[in-house]
């Protein structure tokens, strides 16, 4: 390994010329995918669902316009303008068109549309009444799982009304082979079939879609051959004409062919991420171990002096502008939980191979140059820890974060492998898994994780406990016994559990009834090739082709309720200072703290928007009572009084993060309450559930629709983030923070856990503060931690970034699982970040 | 392990987790209460009586010092056992001054080493060295002030002279493991290039001493004097500029000390 080359490489004027381009103007929707969609499905009505697929995705890349942006070394855009975006009706519509005249100017997230568009989307929008997944997925559904929904204890929204995505294909199966190679192999698949095979039908059917998918991609790369061809001819410039004449060559042999050059490798590499976003709407289509299956064609060419440094590097970069070219437009309320346009298109370099040695590599700490470089939110930039990791790569992984792009993030060999193992992946496949998304581990080309398939609210149960099951009226969950009446706390905790219990089993069901919608109405041919054993078992991905399989779901709030379940131990249960009917009064009089008319009508909007999008329809009257509701808190002088001592009490006490043993176990159980009842599930592609603990940015907008909580968290105020503790009460500094964090277990949550910690860079300053922050993140892993990761701003630089948000346009910070441009962001979620406590000061 | 030392007691005023600048790694800090020296520039006044203080904060009022066992101590530097592993830190005794409390503060010391934790001190130097040889088989690094080499300066900005200070960085540098010569750069005290290489020089012929830190004047203590009614002797005097410690840093070098700014 003393090979290694991790010196810096300077960057190519090229890049920042891209990226001006890339930001010039807001994003747009276009309409081209959705028409050629609609064309293609009208001419096959009546065909085998998965050979309608693969026709209308070959006839969608036969005829979307193509371009080759100025000065790209890379090329293929599924869209016109740069940063835009297609829509996928065969999920869901109608949001947008709701949306049509606010997209453009929400808060979170705004897309340019064109009247044009509008119409040209009116137009093929009928066709798809009744045809979507979320439609299908609805008549699926429990009606207590809708309702759940509907009163926001988990919102399966994610693919609820979009494709799955969250998937690492093998990427190096088509540098080696192509699709030439891929489409052999299905042709020998089906060489296989015998005719009177009880599977032949379905087994034929994917089969043959798959070939059609692979010709289709060949002809694109032709395509994209010819245009380069064209433009080199007109070009006056002679070494621009040059670099269109070496992009024809490399489209002319890939993703048809395998790769003979690094260069070649980079632009099948490219096809492949963008094409599995022209396929389907899913976001976190991650790239994956880039740095362990680019290695051989790098290698390969600089030992034949085929490619300088210089170059390669340069191509890297050009890469990581092309991942920033991507986007995807999301319905509101939804862009607010993802805020930041995000595709979560995690990329990770460094830990072990299959055989457990250390494979960091020059491709490596170039992805480090690259991430500095280009510093944008995309790729998701993430670096494996383990015990044999290079000092030197951890020292160069802290530059980067000190450099506060929020990036990359930590993840621990040490936990997530013997996790992985746990749940059914070999040893080696366990030691090669890549991160999906924010913190999802899995092994690339053999899983189909379903990752982010819920936002679990841990908090919501809890509410239910205090009103015997009871919601806005309507007996949601089950009776678990008048809260006043009970006498210990375990019989307290119990109806906790069973509350959880209960809505747990009911996301399970929304869950598979998304998954059976999707498998019915939305196979995935072109992502199936690139997953094994789909070809080998004749399965699309969605129908459980692949050779894991989970579903994935995340809980949040952890923190708020280790903190407002230990709170009720204490007060009520053991120093008895409190009782629990002054308990139930406080929290339905939100600790008697008024909220001002701006804040009720925020919420009010807030939480009508989500009944409309769960399906309920309002009238103004029904508004009128949300907001009467939220905004009315009428209590007395001595009421409130009594309120406020409750709280301070609450405040007294100790709190998760503050590296208090007794608190921090309490909060291992807690977490069990979600974690350990899941795994009790299975999905309909014959995989297991496993919970994941982190929020993504969902903790603003759904601790938006939670009532004031045990812990003194007033109502509708964001609840804490992942794993971390709740904002401003770890009051111990960063080492006291990450071990209480590592005292939760964190190798049943296998779907990820998600640890924020937010730095002035002054913290990281010289190369001591390199070391120690180095040391803290080895520490918090030693101690079993999962994952890790920065905000590396200033207070002050976020507050002004809010005042003249025209100042930071290129200003990333980390959200939750991923960076996101600061100004992108809503104000609230704004807010929360700035509001994060502020590790440092030494 | 000898548990008799857990039950020992001293005055502590605060401990400082994952500190960076008092030694090698990631530290934590326990500062003791109690300073035989009334430095005027001392950014920690409350740390200078042994007497536990009130001193006010912006809205609220402080109770600045406690008793505490060895024990409890230990407990809360043990925590961040996996971070000094990973950095070689552990914990750096701080004040105040240690030497003032030479029973509490070797028995905590001798609890770090038997726990396997490496283990600093700040020190003025000021004690008999009686009671510096009780500490020298505990520590593995001191971090010793040399304010001034002259007498009547250092008495007049410190309260005490320094002959006695002088002769222990002699004894410590003969006997210790390590021992790295700190200075405050005080302006108008001993900030000039000649004050400065007087102080290398002298660091620079003790036994075994390779090591020197300038740590520029700074005035964020300047509230903590408001909070205990005393007046701030050093009034309106600017930090030395990053140009000056850069000239004082080459002074120091010259006399062929690896030198820090900063701890």
């Amino acid at each position: 390994m003393n090979s290694v080359y991790t010196e810096k490489i300077n960057k190519s004027a090229r890049i920042p010329a891209l990226i001006e381009h890339l930001f010039a103007k807001m994003p747009e929707i276009e309409a081209d995918r959705a028409v050629l969609l609609t064309e293609s499905y009208r001419e096959t009505e009546g065909q085998p669902i998965v050979l309608r697929r693969a026709k209308a995705f070959a006839h969608i890349l036969d005829k979307l316009p193509i371009t080759i942006r100025p000065l790209e070394l890379i090329v293929g855009s599924n869209t016109k303008a740069p940063r835009s975006c297609q829509v996928f009706p065969e999920y869901s519509y109608s949001w947008l068109e709701d949306e049509f005249d606010t997209v453009a100017t929400r808060s979170a997230d705004p897309f340019y549309i064109s009247e044009e568009t509008k119409q040209t989307l009116r137009k093929v929008y009928p066709y798809w009444k009744g045809k979507t997944t979320s439609e299908l997925a609805t008549a699926y559904m429990a009606p207590e799982a809708l309702a759940a929904i509907e009163h926001n204890i988990f919102t399966p929204g994610n693919y609820f009304y979009n494709g799955i995505g969250h998937v690492t294909v093998d990427y190096a199966k088509v540098l080696r082979i192509g699709f030439r190679g891929i489409a052999d192999e299905t042709r020998a698949a089906l060489a296989k079939l015998k005719v009177s095979d009880g599977d032949y039908a379905r087994r034929h059917q994917f089969l043959e879609a798959v070939l059609i998918s692979c010709d289709a991609v060949c002809r694109y790369a032709a395509r994209y051959c010819a245009l380069a061809k064209e433009e080199a001819a007109s070009c006056a410039d002679e070494s621009r004409k040059a670099e269109l004449l070496q992009i024809a060559a490399n489209c002319e042999r890939v993703p048809a062919l395998g790769a003979t050059s690094f260069y070649e490798a980079c632009q099948s590499f490219w096809f492949v991420q963008m094409l599995l976003q022209t396929e389907s709407s899913g976001h976190s289509i991650s790239p994956g171990r880039f740095d362990q299956y680019m290695y051989p064609y790098f290698k390969a060419d600089l030992e034949k002096g085929k490619i300088t440094r210089e170059f390669a590097q340069e191509l890297i970069d050009c890469i990581w502008v092309k991942l920033n070219d991507l986007n995807k437009v999301r319905d509101a309320a939804s862009a607010e939980g993802f805020a930041g346009y995000s595709l979560f298109q995690n990329l990770i370099v460094g830990g072990q191979d299959a055989n457990g040695c250390d494979v960091t590599n020059d491709i490596s700490y170039m992805c480090m140059n690259a991430t500095l470089h280009v510093s944008l939110p995309q790729p998701s930039f993430s670096v494996r820890v383990w015990n044999g990791t290079p000092h030197e790569f951890m020292l160069r992984a802290a530059e980067v974060t000190r450099t506060g792009v929020g990036l990359p993030a930590y993840y621990n060999d040490e936990v997530i492998i013997p996790s992985l193992q746990s749940r059914g992946l070999s040893l080696e496949d366990a030691r090669d898994y890549n991160i999906i998304g924010c913190v999802e581990p899995q092994k690339s080309g053999k899983t189909d994780g379903w990752h982010d398939a819920a936002f679990f609210n841990m908090c919501r149960p809890l509410e239910l406990v205090f009103s015997n099951g009871v919601d806005k009226g309507v007996q949601l969950g089950p009776q678990t016994g008048d809260v006043t009446k009970m006498t210990s706390f375990e019989e307290f905790y119990n109806a906790y559990k069973a509350q959880m219990n209960y809505f747990i089993e009911l996301l399970v069901n929304a869950d598979n009834a998304i998954d059976q919608a999707h498998a019915d109405r939305c196979p995935l041919p072109f992502q199936s090739s690139m997953v094994e054993d789909c070809i080998g078992r004749g399965k699309s991905l969605q129908e459980g082709g692949a050779i894991y399989n989970f579903t994935g779901p995340q809980g949040f709030g952890i923190a708020n309720m280790a903190d407002a379940l230990y709170a009720i131990k204490k007060l009520v249960f053991e120093d008895k200072t409190v009782t629990m009917q002054e308990y139930k009064d406080a929290l339905e009089h939100n600790y008697g703290k008024d909220m001002d008319a701006k804040q009720a009508e925020n919420i009010t909007a807030q939480v009508a928007r989500r009944l409309v999008e769960s399906g309920k329809k309002l009238s103004s009257e029904d508004v009128k009572a949300i907001y009467e509701t939220v905004s009315k808190n009428d209590c007395t002088e001595a009421e409130k009084a009594s309120y406020q001592q409750l709280l301070d009490r609450i405040a007294a006490l100790p709190k998760f993060g503050n590296d208090i043993p007794e608190v921090d176990n309490f909060a291992r159980d807690v977490a069990y309450t979600y974690t350990r009842p899941l795994l009790n599930y299975r999905n309909p592609r014959g995989g297991q559930f496993q919970a994941g603990l982190y929020p993504v940015s969902a903790n603003v907008p759904l601790g938006a629709q939670t009532g004031a909580t045990p812990d003194g968290r007033l109502a509708n105020t964001p609840v804490a983030d992942g794993v971390s503790p709740a904002a401003g009460r770890d009051l111990k500094g960063p080492t006291a923070a990450a071990n209480s964090v590592s005292r939760l277990d964190h190798f049943i949550a296998s779907n990820g856990t998600l640890f924020n910690m937010k730095f002035h860079p002054s913290a990281l300053a010289g190369a001591g503060g390199l070391e120690s922050f180095v040391a803290l993140v080895c520490g918090y892993f030693d101690q079993k931690g999962s994952h890790m990761q920065f905000n590396v701003v200033s207070r002050e630089t976020l507050r002004d970034a809010q005042k003249n948000p025209e100042k930071y346009k290129s200003l990333v910070v980390r959200v939750a699982g991923y960076s996101a441009l600061f100004t992108t962001l809503s104000r609230s979620l704004q807010d929360d970040i700035i509001n994060r406590t502020q590790q440092g000061d030494f | 392990m000898d548990t008799s030392i857990l039950s020992v007691t001293g005055r502590i005023f605060d401990i400082q987790r994952f500190s960076t600048h008092d030694g090698p790694g990631v530290r934590t800090i326990v500062f003791l209460k109690g300073c035989p020296l009334r430095c005027r520039w001392c950014c920690n006044p409350e740390s200078q009586s042994y007497e536990i203080q009130q001193m006010k904060q912006k809205s609220s009022v402080k109770t600045v010092g406690k008793d505490i066992s060895v024990g409890e101590v230990l407990e809360e530097i043990l925590r961040d056992r996996p971070y000094y592993r990973r950095s070689g830190g552990g914990l750096t005794l701080s004040g105040g001054e240690s030497l003032l409390q030479p029973d509490f503060a070797v028995a905590l010391l001798t609890a770090c080493h038997e726990n396997g934790i490496n283990t600093a001190m700040e020190t003025t130097g000021f004690a008999d060295p009686a009671v510096i040889e009780r500490f020298i088989p505990h520590l593995d690094l001191f971090l010793m002030d040399i304010k001034h080499t002259n007498s009547r300066k250092h008495e007049e900005f410190t309260t005490k002279p320094n002959e006695k200070i002088l002769a222990n960085a002699q004894l410590i540098a003969e006997k210790a493991k390590k021992l790295i010569i700190r200075v405050p750069v005080i302006p108008g005290f001993n900030d000039t290039e000649q004050e400065i290489g007087d102080i290398a020089a002298f660091a620079a012929s003790l036994p075994n001493v390779k090591e020197i830190h300038l740590l520029p004047y700074h005035r964020m203590g300047k509230d903590k004097y408001d909070g205990l009614n005393r007046p701030y002797l050093m009034g309106d005097v600017p930090p030395p500029s990053a140009e000056h410690m850069q000239r004082l840093l080459q002074v120091c070098e010259q006399h062929g000390l690896t030198t820090h700014l900063g701890g």
